[in-house]
């Protein structure tokens, strides 16, 4: 008998791939095993068909690989690249059934050079502003505790206003937000983003400015990153937040700004205090109020007392005047909150001269008293003490 | 039109003045009236709240308008 390995080359019609089924299985393993790429290569041979998609092979010094270009994105990229261009492109591997061919199917070409001019530029800005003081730790303003408006620099259609809207909505219920719309990428962003900026400083009572994008590739995030919208927003007399991007993009308005903020949600968090914490922090007001108040009483009715008999009745009925004021504005101050307290259901014991009875000690038997709950008095009597 | 940050600082103020300074009584309950107006003013204002979404546009005059924006 011969080995299975010869059984297998003999008898091959049980285990036979059709030539469909082998290159349908290629591109399914090419596919899943590559993400979107850059690959950086020389263009040759780009043609446009009357189809409007391009055809073209990529190439080093060792290998070329087809490439081909959809319509869609071919109209974006607007003309062929002429010969011997070294591009960075952006793609997926495939394998073009129809031929059995490996193919890098792209969606953006970059010329190197065009790369490499704009990353000079960004180094040239970036350095002036520097040189500048614009990055500078010192200029850096706070934001302000309590903002009321918040004047908001981006396009209305994005998502950066409407995440914003949500998060101020949570944690400053009665915020204003002024809304400059300008557009944020592409032709006109530049100027849109620069007169914007400068209308805010004439729009009085406006606390702060937040300016932002969502994220996008670095060339829609270019407009943040010229010299012009950055000396704009160094010129806002408000301090400044940038929401330009996400977390891993960083533009130089986020360097220039007083703050950075990783997101438009982000930002809107930095921007507005949380109201729930203000209205605990009210209550805490009114209670050192109310508490430095009747300090105060206090210590003017004793001084009273040491003026005399020649000022006494005087003094007196002035003291009478003030008790009257006193009890008018501790009746309004059973309208703060440490009183409010009653409403929930808790109630105050008092003893006949209005002591407020706070021990088990003070409940002697037989003792009579009121009890003081949201709506009144109910009198009351300590049948027997406990042990 | 005070806001509630021109209320919060200014009742900071008057309990520190109230709890610190040498005060006629007469200063302190009129402190003390300012404290509580403003209390109610900032209170009011936190649950009365509701967002105002606003675009600002510059006019050919170079004028700015402001009008409500839906939200």
């Amino acid at each position: 008998m011969s080995s299975p390995l010869q059984m297998n080359l003999l008898s091959p019609a049980d285990d036979v791939w059709s030539v469909s089924d082998l290159v349908t299985t290629a591109r399914k393993v090419v596919e899943a095993e590559f993400p979107n790429i850059w690959v950086r290569g020389e263009v040759v041979g780009c043609k446009a068909w009357p189809s409007g998609h391009w055809y073209f092979n990529l190439r080093d010094a060792e290998s070329q690989i087809r490439c081909a270009m959809w319509k869609l994105n071919a109209q974006r990229a607007g003309k062929p690249p002429k010969d011997g261009t070294e591009v960075y492109a952006l793609g997926k591997p495939t394998v073009y059934e129809g031929k059995g061919e490996f193919q890098f199917v792209v969606a953006r070409m970059l010329p190197t050079a065009a790369v490499g001019a704009a990353q000079q530029e960004l180094e040239r800005v970036k350095a002036v502003l520097q040189q500048d003081g614009l990055f500078d730790p010192v200029r850096k303003r706070p934001i302000p505790v309590y903002a009321s408006t918040v004047a908001v620099v981006t396009s209305v259609a994005g998502a950066v206003l409407r995440d914003i809207i949500t998060v101020t909505r949570k944690r400053w219920p009665c915020a204003r937000l002024l809304v400059l719309d300008t557009r944020v990428q592409g032709d006109g962003a530049v100027d849109d983003l620069c007169r914007a900026l400068r209308l805010v400083n004439r729009l009085s009572a406006v606390d702060l400015c937040i300016v932002g994008r969502g994220g996008g590739d670095k060339e829609d995030l270019a407009a943040f990153n010229t010299e012009a919208v950055c000396r704009a927003l160094a010129g806002v007399r408000v301090p400044t937040i940038s929401a330009v991007g996400h977390e891993t993009d960083v533009s130089l308005t986020d360097l220039v700004a007083d703050h950075r903020a990783a997101t438009p949600s982000a930002a809107a968090e930095l921007a507005w205090s949380d109201s729930r914490a203000v209205v605990r922090q009210l209550d805490d007001l009114a209670a050192r109020l109310a508490g430095a108040l009747s300090g105060r009483a206090r210590l003017a009715g004793e001084r009273l007392e040491r003026t005399g008999d020649r000022l006494h009745s005087a003094a007196e009925s002035l003291l009478e005047r003030r008790r009257n004021r006193l009890a008018h504005l501790s009746s309004q101050l059973d309208a703060l909150s440490p009183l409010r307290v009653l409403v929930r259901g808790y109630a105050v014991p008092i003893d006949q001269s209005g002591r407020v009875l706070k021990a088990r000690a003070a409940f002697s038997a037989g003792l009579r008293f009121r009890l003081r709950v949201s709506d009144g008095e109910v009198p009351a009597r300590v049948e027997t003490q406990s042990e | 039109m005070s806001t509630v940050a021109d209320d919060l600082k200014r009742l900071e103020e008057i309990v520190r003045r109230l709890e610190g300074d040498d005060l006629e009584l007469d200063a302190a309950l009129a402190l003390f009236e300012e404290g509580v107006t403003r209390l109610r003013a900032a209170r009011e204002r936190l649950a009365s709240a509701e967002l105002q979404v606003q675009k600002v546009l510059e006019e050919a005059g170079g004028d700015l308008r402001v009008t409500k924006l839906d939200a």
